[in-house]
Protein backbone atom coordinates (compact mmCIF):
# COMPACT_ATOMS: atom_id res chain seq x y z
CA UNK A 1 0.00 0.00 0.00
CA UNK A 2 1.53 3.21 -1.30
CA UNK A 3 1.25 6.87 1.07
CA UNK A 4 1.73 9.65 -1.51
CA UNK A 5 2.77 12.89 -0.34
CA UNK A 6 0.85 15.36 -2.44
CA UNK A 7 2.37 19.15 -2.10
CA UNK A 8 -1.36 19.99 -2.19
CA UNK A 9 -3.38 17.42 0.03
CA UNK A 10 -0.84 15.89 2.19
CA UNK A 11 0.16 12.05 2.46
CA UNK A 12 -2.82 10.50 0.82
CA UNK A 13 -3.42 6.49 0.20
CA UNK A 14 -2.57 5.31 -3.34
CA UNK A 15 -6.40 4.00 -3.92
CA UNK A 16 -6.97 8.18 -4.66
CA UNK A 17 -4.40 8.28 -7.30
CA UNK A 18 -4.15 6.89 -11.02
CA UNK A 19 -0.98 5.56 -12.54
CA UNK A 20 0.04 7.89 -15.32
CA UNK A 21 3.48 6.15 -16.55
CA UNK A 22 6.94 7.14 -16.65
CA UNK A 23 7.50 10.59 -16.40
CA UNK A 24 11.32 10.34 -17.27
CA UNK A 25 10.63 10.61 -21.70
CA UNK A 26 10.64 14.30 -22.58
CA UNK A 27 8.87 14.95 -26.38
CA UNK A 28 11.45 15.73 -29.18
CA UNK A 29 11.21 18.27 -31.31
CA UNK A 30 8.88 18.29 -33.91
CA UNK A 31 11.07 17.46 -37.11
CA UNK A 32 13.50 14.85 -34.79
CA UNK A 33 12.48 12.44 -37.02
CA UNK A 34 10.81 8.73 -36.63
CA UNK A 35 13.89 7.32 -34.36
CA UNK A 36 13.16 10.08 -31.87
CA UNK A 37 9.34 9.32 -31.69
CA UNK A 38 9.50 6.28 -31.40
CA UNK A 39 11.61 6.18 -28.40
CA UNK A 40 9.64 8.70 -26.95
CA UNK A 41 6.71 6.75 -27.54
CA UNK A 42 7.25 3.38 -26.99
CA UNK A 43 10.75 2.56 -25.65
CA UNK A 44 11.35 2.94 -21.85
CA UNK A 45 14.26 2.38 -19.31
CA UNK A 46 12.44 0.29 -17.41
CA UNK A 47 14.73 0.54 -13.91
CA UNK A 48 15.04 -2.12 -11.51
CA UNK A 49 15.37 0.77 -8.76
CA UNK A 50 14.47 4.65 -8.65
CA UNK A 51 11.59 5.44 -11.15
CA UNK A 52 10.15 9.11 -12.27
CA UNK A 53 6.68 8.40 -12.83
CA UNK A 54 3.18 10.45 -13.18
CA UNK A 55 0.56 10.27 -10.70
CA UNK A 56 -2.95 12.12 -11.16
CA UNK A 57 -4.35 13.02 -7.88
CA UNK A 58 -8.22 11.93 -8.79
CA UNK A 59 -9.61 11.41 -5.37
CA UNK A 60 -7.55 15.03 -4.04
CA UNK A 61 -6.67 17.82 -5.63
CA UNK A 62 -6.87 16.82 -9.51
CA UNK A 63 -3.64 17.53 -9.99
CA UNK A 64 -0.68 15.99 -11.76
CA UNK A 65 2.24 14.83 -9.80
CA UNK A 66 5.54 13.76 -10.51
CA UNK A 67 6.56 11.19 -7.75
CA UNK A 68 10.01 9.28 -7.52
CA UNK A 69 9.54 5.67 -6.54
CA UNK A 70 12.22 2.79 -5.73
CA UNK A 71 10.36 -0.05 -8.42
CA UNK A 72 11.65 -3.15 -5.98
CA UNK A 73 11.07 -1.80 -2.16
CA UNK A 74 7.93 0.94 -3.33
CA UNK A 75 9.89 3.31 -1.10
CA UNK A 76 8.25 7.23 -2.37
CA UNK A 77 11.64 9.30 -2.59
CA UNK A 78 10.09 12.46 -3.42
CA UNK A 79 7.14 14.40 -5.09
CA UNK A 80 7.20 17.47 -7.39
CA UNK A 81 4.31 19.60 -9.22
CA UNK A 82 4.21 18.50 -12.50
CA UNK A 83 6.36 21.43 -13.95
CA UNK A 84 9.02 20.61 -11.33
CA UNK A 85 12.24 18.93 -11.36
CA UNK A 86 12.38 15.77 -9.27
CA UNK A 87 15.39 15.80 -6.59
CA UNK A 88 16.72 12.96 -7.97
CA UNK A 89 19.08 10.21 -6.18
CA UNK A 90 22.56 9.87 -7.69
CA UNK A 91 22.31 7.07 -9.14
CA UNK A 92 19.57 7.90 -11.04
CA UNK A 93 20.49 8.14 -15.12
CA UNK A 94 19.20 11.69 -16.18
CA UNK B 1 23.08 -17.44 -40.06
CA UNK B 2 23.12 -19.89 -42.56
CA UNK B 3 20.68 -22.59 -43.54
CA UNK B 4 20.17 -24.91 -40.98
CA UNK B 5 20.66 -28.86 -41.80
CA UNK B 6 17.60 -31.31 -42.18
CA UNK B 7 15.67 -32.23 -39.34
CA UNK B 8 16.62 -35.28 -38.05
CA UNK B 9 16.10 -37.63 -34.98
CA UNK B 10 17.34 -36.42 -31.75
CA UNK B 11 20.74 -37.92 -31.09
CA UNK B 12 20.89 -39.66 -27.58
CA UNK B 13 24.72 -39.13 -26.16
CA UNK B 14 25.12 -42.73 -24.86
CA UNK B 15 27.71 -41.03 -22.40
CA UNK B 16 24.72 -39.49 -20.42
CA UNK B 17 22.28 -41.30 -18.25
CA UNK B 18 18.69 -41.42 -19.83
CA UNK B 19 15.48 -41.47 -17.65
CA UNK B 20 14.24 -43.72 -19.73
CA UNK B 21 10.43 -43.17 -21.53
CA UNK B 22 7.81 -43.05 -18.39
CA UNK B 23 4.71 -45.40 -19.60
CA UNK B 24 2.10 -47.13 -17.24
CA UNK B 25 4.32 -50.06 -17.77
CA UNK B 26 7.61 -48.64 -16.68
CA UNK B 27 5.33 -47.06 -13.09
CA UNK B 28 4.43 -50.83 -12.59
CA UNK B 29 7.66 -52.08 -13.00
CA UNK B 30 9.67 -49.59 -10.78
CA UNK B 31 6.39 -50.52 -7.94
CA UNK B 32 7.26 -53.79 -7.98
CA UNK B 33 11.37 -53.12 -8.06
CA UNK B 34 11.27 -50.27 -5.44
CA UNK B 35 11.66 -47.57 -7.49
CA UNK B 36 14.78 -47.59 -7.97
CA UNK B 37 14.97 -47.20 -11.81
CA UNK B 38 14.38 -43.83 -11.64
CA UNK B 39 17.27 -41.36 -12.95
CA UNK B 40 17.49 -38.21 -13.01
CA UNK B 41 14.90 -36.47 -15.49
CA UNK B 42 17.17 -34.38 -17.37
CA UNK B 43 21.04 -34.06 -16.90
CA UNK B 44 22.95 -31.34 -14.88
CA UNK B 45 25.01 -30.23 -17.36
CA UNK B 46 28.26 -27.89 -16.77
CA UNK B 47 28.70 -25.23 -19.38
CA UNK B 48 31.17 -25.87 -22.58
CA UNK B 49 33.02 -22.84 -24.11
CA UNK B 50 31.06 -22.19 -27.09
CA UNK B 51 27.52 -23.23 -28.44
CA UNK B 52 25.62 -22.50 -31.51
CA UNK B 53 22.86 -21.41 -29.73
CA UNK B 54 22.66 -20.15 -25.81
CA UNK B 55 19.40 -19.66 -24.81
CA UNK B 56 19.39 -17.25 -21.69
CA UNK B 57 16.15 -17.90 -19.63
CA UNK B 58 15.08 -21.70 -18.29
CA UNK B 59 11.81 -20.95 -17.99
CA UNK B 60 8.76 -22.33 -20.25
CA UNK B 61 9.74 -20.15 -23.46
CA UNK B 62 13.26 -20.97 -23.51
CA UNK B 63 12.74 -24.91 -23.04
CA UNK B 64 10.46 -25.05 -25.04
CA UNK B 65 12.74 -23.22 -28.04
CA UNK B 66 16.09 -25.59 -26.87
CA UNK B 67 13.33 -28.53 -27.83
CA UNK B 68 12.12 -27.55 -30.46
CA UNK B 69 15.65 -26.40 -31.91
CA UNK B 70 16.38 -29.91 -31.37
CA UNK B 71 13.59 -32.33 -32.23
CA UNK B 72 12.89 -29.95 -35.09
CA UNK B 73 15.29 -27.99 -36.45
CA UNK B 74 18.07 -30.29 -36.11
CA UNK B 75 20.27 -27.57 -33.95
CA UNK B 76 20.96 -29.82 -30.54
CA UNK B 77 24.64 -27.77 -30.05
CA UNK B 78 22.07 -25.25 -27.58
CA UNK B 79 22.85 -24.56 -24.18
CA UNK B 80 19.87 -23.13 -21.98
CA UNK B 81 21.10 -20.71 -18.77
CA UNK B 82 18.99 -20.66 -15.89
CA UNK B 83 19.64 -18.64 -12.99
CA UNK B 84 18.14 -20.55 -10.33
CA UNK B 85 16.50 -23.83 -10.61
CA UNK B 86 14.14 -24.73 -13.67
CA UNK B 87 10.64 -23.91 -13.19
CA UNK B 88 10.66 -21.35 -10.18
CA UNK B 89 10.11 -18.59 -12.67
CA UNK B 90 6.66 -17.50 -14.09
CA UNK B 91 6.51 -20.39 -15.51
CA UNK B 92 5.54 -22.24 -12.16
CA UNK B 93 3.95 -18.81 -11.16
CA UNK B 94 0.54 -18.54 -13.71
CA UNK B 95 -2.58 -19.42 -13.05
CA UNK B 96 -1.88 -22.65 -15.79
CA UNK B 97 -4.49 -21.56 -18.39
CA UNK B 98 -4.63 -22.32 -21.92
CA UNK B 99 -7.02 -20.86 -24.33
CA UNK B 100 -7.05 -19.03 -28.00
CA UNK B 101 -10.15 -16.48 -27.78
CA UNK B 102 -8.38 -13.77 -28.78
CA UNK B 103 -9.55 -10.73 -30.67
CA UNK B 104 -6.76 -9.68 -33.59
CA UNK B 105 -6.55 -12.08 -36.59
CA UNK B 106 -3.12 -12.57 -35.96
CA UNK B 107 -3.18 -13.54 -32.32
CA UNK B 108 -6.13 -15.86 -32.89
CA UNK B 109 -3.55 -18.05 -35.72
CA UNK B 110 -0.62 -17.98 -33.30
CA UNK B 111 -2.69 -18.54 -29.89
CA UNK B 112 -4.59 -21.65 -31.68
CA UNK B 113 -1.51 -22.62 -32.77
CA UNK B 114 0.18 -22.66 -29.38
CA UNK B 115 -3.53 -24.82 -28.69
CA UNK B 116 -3.05 -27.50 -30.90
CA UNK B 117 0.68 -28.02 -29.83
CA UNK B 118 -1.20 -28.10 -26.26
CA UNK B 119 -3.19 -31.06 -27.23
CA UNK B 120 -0.46 -33.41 -28.55
CA UNK B 121 2.47 -32.15 -26.06
CA UNK B 122 2.28 -34.70 -23.92
CA UNK B 123 2.32 -37.35 -26.55
CA UNK B 124 5.29 -35.70 -28.21
CA UNK B 125 7.76 -34.81 -24.42
CA UNK B 126 6.29 -38.23 -23.46
CA UNK B 127 5.36 -36.38 -20.22
CA UNK B 128 2.07 -35.66 -17.98
CA UNK B 129 1.86 -32.58 -18.27
CA UNK B 130 -2.18 -32.87 -17.19
CA UNK B 131 -3.49 -31.15 -20.13
CA UNK B 132 -7.08 -30.70 -19.45
CA UNK B 133 -9.94 -29.26 -21.80
CA UNK B 134 -12.07 -28.26 -19.43
CA UNK B 135 -13.67 -25.11 -21.69
CA UNK B 136 -13.16 -21.69 -21.14
CA UNK B 137 -16.17 -19.59 -20.15
CA UNK B 138 -16.21 -15.94 -20.87
CA UNK B 139 -19.49 -14.23 -18.67
CA UNK B 140 -20.95 -10.88 -20.39
CA UNK B 141 -23.33 -8.54 -18.36
CA UNK B 142 -24.41 -5.57 -20.90
CA UNK B 143 -25.83 -5.75 -24.41
CA UNK B 144 -22.57 -3.80 -25.27
CA UNK B 145 -20.64 -6.63 -24.18
CA UNK B 146 -22.26 -9.25 -26.17
CA UNK B 147 -21.69 -7.27 -29.34
CA UNK B 148 -18.28 -7.02 -28.55
CA UNK B 149 -17.76 -11.23 -27.38
CA UNK B 150 -20.05 -11.92 -30.48
CA UNK B 151 -17.89 -9.97 -32.89
CA UNK B 152 -14.61 -12.17 -31.30
CA UNK B 153 -16.55 -15.47 -30.86
CA UNK B 154 -17.59 -15.00 -35.02
CA UNK B 155 -13.90 -13.74 -35.87
CA UNK B 156 -12.48 -16.90 -34.08
CA UNK B 157 -15.43 -19.38 -36.16
CA UNK B 158 -13.83 -17.46 -39.40
CA UNK B 159 -10.70 -19.00 -38.74
CA UNK B 160 -11.83 -22.08 -37.76
CA UNK B 161 -11.62 -22.11 -33.91
CA UNK B 162 -13.94 -23.03 -31.56
CA UNK B 163 -16.33 -20.75 -29.84
CA UNK B 164 -19.85 -20.83 -28.82
CA UNK B 165 -22.58 -18.19 -27.35
CA UNK B 166 -24.00 -19.70 -24.61
CA UNK B 167 -27.40 -18.53 -22.89
CA UNK B 168 -27.89 -17.29 -18.93
CA UNK B 169 -29.56 -20.38 -18.24
CA UNK B 170 -26.58 -22.36 -19.84
CA UNK B 171 -24.19 -20.25 -17.75
CA UNK B 172 -25.94 -21.43 -14.84
CA UNK B 173 -26.24 -25.20 -15.87
CA UNK B 174 -22.48 -25.18 -16.74
CA UNK B 175 -21.75 -22.80 -13.20
CA UNK B 176 -24.34 -23.75 -10.47
CA UNK B 177 -22.53 -21.60 -8.24
CA UNK B 178 -22.61 -17.94 -9.88
CA UNK B 179 -24.43 -15.61 -8.76
CA UNK B 180 -26.87 -14.60 -11.90
CA UNK B 181 -28.28 -11.42 -10.44
CA UNK B 182 -25.26 -10.69 -8.57
CA UNK B 183 -27.14 -6.71 -7.83
CA UNK B 184 -25.63 -4.44 -10.45
CA UNK B 185 -24.14 -6.82 -13.12
CA UNK B 186 -26.10 -9.17 -13.17
CA UNK B 187 -25.17 -12.16 -15.99
CA UNK B 188 -26.37 -12.12 -19.43
CA UNK B 189 -24.72 -14.84 -21.05
CA UNK B 190 -21.18 -16.14 -21.57
CA UNK B 191 -19.07 -17.33 -24.77
CA UNK B 192 -17.36 -20.72 -24.60
CA UNK B 193 -13.76 -21.87 -25.74
CA UNK B 194 -14.69 -25.70 -25.18
CA UNK B 195 -11.31 -26.29 -26.07
CA UNK B 196 -9.82 -23.87 -23.41
CA UNK B 197 -8.41 -25.16 -20.22
CA UNK B 198 -5.55 -25.95 -17.95
CA UNK B 199 -2.34 -27.17 -17.54
CA UNK B 200 -0.08 -28.34 -14.85
CA UNK B 201 2.55 -25.60 -15.19
CA UNK B 202 5.51 -27.36 -13.25
CA UNK B 203 5.06 -29.94 -15.45
CA UNK B 204 5.34 -27.99 -18.82
CA UNK B 205 8.66 -26.76 -17.38
CA UNK B 206 9.93 -30.57 -16.18
CA UNK B 207 8.30 -32.05 -19.74
CA UNK B 208 10.33 -29.65 -21.77
CA UNK B 209 13.87 -29.98 -19.70
CA UNK B 210 13.39 -33.37 -19.82
CA UNK B 211 12.69 -33.82 -23.29
CA UNK B 212 15.19 -30.84 -24.42
CA UNK B 213 17.96 -33.00 -22.30
CA UNK B 214 17.43 -35.97 -23.74
CA UNK B 215 17.50 -34.42 -27.37
CA UNK B 216 21.32 -33.28 -26.23
CA UNK B 217 20.33 -29.81 -25.22
CA UNK B 218 22.66 -28.61 -22.04
CA UNK B 219 20.02 -27.53 -19.33
CA UNK B 220 22.53 -25.20 -17.24
CA UNK B 221 21.00 -24.56 -13.64
CA UNK B 222 22.36 -21.67 -11.27
CA UNK B 223 24.23 -19.95 -13.63
CA UNK B 224 23.37 -16.29 -14.35
CA UNK B 225 24.17 -14.25 -17.24
CA UNK B 226 26.38 -11.11 -15.88
CA UNK B 227 26.68 -9.26 -18.91
CA UNK B 228 26.78 -10.17 -22.88
CA UNK B 229 29.60 -9.86 -25.75
CA UNK B 230 29.31 -7.39 -28.36
CA UNK B 231 31.74 -7.28 -31.43
CA UNK B 232 30.39 -3.86 -33.21
CA UNK B 233 26.81 -4.77 -33.96
CA UNK B 234 27.22 -8.64 -33.41
CA UNK B 235 26.39 -10.79 -30.08
CA UNK B 236 28.97 -13.03 -29.66
CA UNK B 237 28.59 -14.75 -26.40
CA UNK B 238 27.58 -13.92 -22.21
CA UNK B 239 28.98 -13.55 -19.27
CA UNK B 240 28.22 -15.86 -16.81
CA UNK B 241 28.63 -16.13 -12.89
CA UNK B 242 30.03 -19.51 -14.42
CA UNK B 243 32.62 -17.78 -17.11
CA UNK B 244 32.63 -16.47 -20.19
CA UNK B 245 30.26 -18.79 -22.95
CA UNK B 246 30.80 -17.85 -26.88
CA UNK B 247 27.41 -18.26 -29.30
CA UNK B 248 26.54 -17.62 -32.58
CA UNK B 249 23.38 -16.64 -31.26
CA UNK B 250 21.76 -15.61 -28.13
CA UNK B 251 18.13 -15.68 -27.29
CA UNK B 252 16.45 -14.39 -24.82
CA UNK B 253 14.12 -15.47 -23.15
CA UNK B 254 13.30 -13.91 -19.69
CA UNK B 255 10.16 -11.88 -19.76
CA UNK B 256 9.81 -9.92 -16.52
CA UNK B 257 13.64 -8.88 -16.95
CA UNK B 258 14.29 -8.32 -20.70
CA UNK B 259 14.80 -4.68 -20.27
CA UNK B 260 17.91 -5.75 -17.88
CA UNK B 261 18.83 -8.25 -19.97
CA UNK B 262 18.79 -6.22 -23.02
CA UNK B 263 20.46 -3.14 -21.24
CA UNK B 264 23.51 -5.59 -20.94
CA UNK B 265 23.67 -5.33 -24.97
CA UNK B 266 22.87 -1.55 -24.96
CA UNK B 267 19.49 -1.88 -26.05
CA UNK B 268 16.11 -0.39 -25.14
CA UNK B 269 13.53 -2.11 -25.07
CA UNK B 270 9.39 -0.79 -25.45
CA UNK B 271 8.37 -2.92 -22.57
CA UNK B 272 7.98 -1.99 -18.73
CA UNK B 273 8.21 -5.14 -15.87
CA UNK B 274 4.46 -5.26 -13.74
CA UNK B 275 3.39 -7.57 -11.15
CA UNK B 276 0.45 -9.94 -11.21
CA UNK B 277 -0.83 -12.02 -8.43
CA UNK B 278 -2.50 -15.58 -8.50
CA UNK B 279 -4.20 -16.94 -5.39
CA UNK B 280 -5.49 -20.74 -4.04
CA UNK B 281 -8.01 -21.07 -1.78
CA UNK B 282 -8.25 -24.69 0.75
CA UNK B 283 -8.73 -27.54 -1.23
CA UNK B 284 -12.53 -28.36 -1.73
CA UNK B 285 -15.00 -31.03 -3.74
CA UNK B 286 -15.26 -30.25 -7.15
CA UNK B 287 -17.45 -27.36 -7.55
CA UNK B 288 -16.26 -25.70 -11.04
CA UNK B 289 -15.35 -27.72 -14.07
CA UNK B 290 -14.59 -24.64 -16.22
CA UNK B 291 -12.03 -21.91 -16.46
CA UNK B 292 -14.71 -18.70 -16.06
CA UNK B 293 -13.90 -15.51 -16.54
CA UNK B 294 -16.10 -12.29 -15.07
CA UNK B 295 -16.85 -9.58 -17.64
CA UNK B 296 -16.63 -6.68 -15.04
CA UNK B 297 -14.13 -6.76 -13.08
CA UNK B 298 -10.95 -8.76 -13.85
CA UNK B 299 -11.20 -11.87 -12.16
CA UNK B 300 -10.88 -15.48 -13.99
CA UNK B 301 -10.69 -18.59 -11.75
CA UNK B 302 -10.40 -22.77 -12.45
CA UNK B 303 -10.07 -25.66 -9.87
CA UNK B 304 -7.43 -27.23 -9.20
CA UNK B 305 -6.58 -30.99 -9.35
CA UNK B 306 -6.14 -30.66 -5.65
CA UNK B 307 -9.08 -29.05 -5.36
CA UNK B 308 -8.13 -25.31 -4.97
CA UNK B 309 -9.80 -22.09 -6.29
CA UNK B 310 -6.91 -20.63 -8.31
CA UNK B 311 -7.77 -17.44 -9.15
CA UNK B 312 -6.46 -13.80 -10.10
CA UNK B 313 -7.08 -10.34 -11.85
CA UNK B 314 -5.79 -7.64 -13.57
CA UNK B 315 -1.77 -6.21 -12.66
CA UNK B 316 -0.99 -3.81 -9.59
CA UNK B 317 -0.58 -1.11 -11.99
CA UNK B 318 2.60 0.47 -11.52
CA UNK B 319 6.30 -0.49 -12.68
CA UNK B 320 7.47 -3.25 -10.42
CA UNK B 321 10.11 -5.48 -9.48
CA UNK B 322 8.69 -7.08 -6.80
CA UNK B 323 7.53 -10.40 -6.78
CA UNK B 324 4.63 -10.55 -4.13
CA UNK B 325 2.21 -7.65 -5.40
CA UNK B 326 0.16 -5.50 -3.12
CA UNK B 327 -3.14 -5.22 -0.90
CA UNK B 328 -4.80 -3.20 -2.63
CA UNK B 329 -4.87 -5.09 -6.32
CA UNK B 330 -5.58 -8.27 -3.44
CA UNK B 331 -9.04 -6.41 -2.36
CA UNK B 332 -10.38 -5.98 -5.56
CA UNK B 333 -9.44 -9.16 -6.77
CA UNK B 334 -11.21 -10.97 -4.19
CA UNK B 335 -13.95 -8.32 -4.27
CA UNK B 336 -14.64 -9.02 -7.76
CA UNK B 337 -14.65 -12.85 -6.94
CA UNK B 338 -17.12 -12.88 -4.69
CA UNK B 339 -19.77 -10.87 -6.50
CA UNK B 340 -19.52 -13.76 -9.16
CA UNK B 341 -19.31 -16.10 -6.67
CA UNK B 342 -20.93 -15.55 -3.48
CA UNK B 343 -19.81 -19.00 -2.03
CA UNK B 344 -15.85 -17.93 -2.58
CA UNK B 345 -16.30 -16.04 1.12
CA UNK B 346 -16.48 -18.93 3.04
CA UNK B 347 -12.97 -20.34 1.57
CA UNK B 348 -9.65 -19.41 2.89
CA UNK B 349 -6.99 -18.50 1.06
CA UNK B 350 -4.11 -20.39 1.33
CA UNK B 351 -1.54 -18.88 -0.57
CA UNK B 352 -1.02 -15.43 -2.52
CA UNK B 353 1.90 -14.83 -5.34
CA UNK B 354 3.54 -12.37 -7.37
CA UNK B 355 5.46 -12.80 -10.56
CA UNK B 356 6.52 -10.06 -12.64
CA UNK B 357 6.21 -9.43 -16.42
CA UNK B 358 7.56 -8.25 -19.13
CA UNK B 359 4.00 -5.59 -20.11
CA UNK B 360 4.59 -4.35 -23.81
CA UNK B 361 3.76 -1.20 -25.35
CA UNK B 362 0.81 -2.74 -27.29
CA UNK B 363 -0.14 -5.40 -24.92
CA UNK B 364 1.27 -8.33 -27.31
CA UNK B 365 4.27 -10.46 -26.76
CA UNK B 366 7.96 -10.09 -29.04
CA UNK B 367 9.46 -12.52 -31.02
CA UNK B 368 12.19 -11.38 -33.42
CA UNK B 369 15.51 -10.29 -34.22
CA UNK B 370 17.33 -7.30 -32.91
CA UNK B 371 19.62 -4.64 -34.00
CA UNK B 372 22.20 -6.54 -33.08
CA UNK B 373 23.17 -9.54 -35.39
CA UNK B 374 23.02 -12.61 -33.23
CA UNK B 375 20.68 -11.64 -30.63
CA UNK B 376 17.24 -13.19 -30.72
CA UNK B 377 14.37 -12.12 -28.20
CA UNK B 378 11.55 -13.73 -26.92
CA UNK B 379 9.29 -11.62 -24.31
CA UNK B 380 7.30 -8.98 -23.54
CA UNK B 381 4.59 -11.97 -22.67
CA UNK B 382 2.60 -9.44 -20.79
CA UNK B 383 0.74 -11.81 -18.59
CA UNK B 384 -0.39 -14.52 -21.39
CA UNK B 385 2.97 -15.70 -21.54
CA UNK B 386 2.03 -19.64 -20.23
CA UNK B 387 -0.78 -20.48 -22.50
CA UNK B 388 1.64 -19.15 -25.62
CA UNK B 389 4.65 -22.07 -25.02
CA UNK B 390 4.27 -24.21 -27.33
CA UNK B 391 3.97 -22.05 -29.86
CA UNK B 392 6.28 -19.62 -28.56
CA UNK B 393 8.96 -21.72 -28.03
CA UNK B 394 8.33 -23.37 -32.09
CA UNK B 395 8.66 -20.18 -33.41
CA UNK B 396 11.64 -19.07 -32.03
CA UNK B 397 13.27 -21.70 -32.90
CA UNK B 398 12.37 -21.35 -36.49
CA UNK B 399 13.18 -17.46 -36.43
CA UNK B 400 16.65 -18.57 -34.62
CA UNK B 401 17.48 -21.67 -37.02
CA UNK B 402 15.94 -20.11 -40.35
CA UNK B 403 17.02 -16.11 -39.60
CA UNK B 404 13.32 -15.18 -40.52
CA UNK B 405 10.17 -15.25 -38.48
CA UNK B 406 8.08 -18.08 -38.70
CA UNK B 407 4.81 -17.16 -40.67
CA UNK B 408 2.53 -17.24 -37.69
CA UNK B 409 4.66 -15.34 -35.33
CA UNK B 410 5.89 -12.38 -38.00
CA UNK B 411 3.31 -9.96 -36.96
CA UNK B 412 5.38 -10.29 -33.47
CA UNK B 413 8.50 -8.01 -34.84
CA UNK B 414 10.29 -5.59 -32.83
CA UNK B 415 9.83 -3.49 -35.90
CA UNK B 416 6.30 -2.89 -35.47
CA UNK B 417 6.76 -0.05 -32.94
CA UNK B 418 8.04 2.56 -35.25
CA UNK B 419 6.82 1.03 -38.24
CA UNK B 420 3.16 1.54 -36.51
CA UNK B 421 1.77 -1.73 -37.03
CA UNK B 422 1.48 -2.79 -32.88
CA UNK B 423 -1.25 -5.33 -32.26
CA UNK B 424 -3.47 -3.86 -29.54
CA UNK B 425 -6.10 -6.00 -28.58
CA UNK B 426 -7.77 -3.41 -26.61
CA UNK B 427 -6.99 -0.24 -28.20
CA UNK B 428 -5.63 1.69 -25.16
CA UNK B 429 -2.92 2.77 -26.79
CA UNK B 430 1.09 3.04 -25.70
CA UNK B 431 0.24 2.57 -21.70
CA UNK B 432 1.65 -0.62 -20.34
CA UNK B 433 -0.24 -0.15 -17.27
CA UNK B 434 -3.54 -0.34 -19.21
CA UNK B 435 -3.18 -3.63 -21.41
Amino acid sequence: MLRIPCPWCGERDESEFRYRGDASRVRPDAEAGVAAFNAYVYERDNPCGWHQEWWLHVGGCRKLLKVLRHTVSHEIGSVAAAGEALALPAEVDR
Amino acid sequence: MSAPPPPRPSVTNAARASSGRYSAWRLLREGLTGQRGWARAWTKATPRQRYRVVIVGGGGHGLATAFYLATQYGITDVAVLEKGPIGLGNVGRNTTLIRSNYFHPDNIRFYDFSLKLWEGLEQRLNFNAMVSQRGTLNLFHTEAQRDLFTRRANQMRLLGVDAQAVTREEVQALVPLVDLDNGRYPVLGGFLQPRGGTVRHDAVAWGYARAASEAGVNIIEHCEVTGIRREGDRVTGVYSTRGFIAADTVCLAVAGHSSHLARMAGLTLPIETHVLQAFVTEGIKPVLDVVLTYGVGHFYVSQSDKGGLVFGGAIDGYNTYGQRGTLPMAEEVTASGMTLLPGLARLRVLRQWGGVMDMTMDGSPIISKTPLTGLILNGGWCYGGFKAIPAGGLTTAHLIAHGSPHPLASHLDLGRFAAGRTVDERGVGPFPYLH
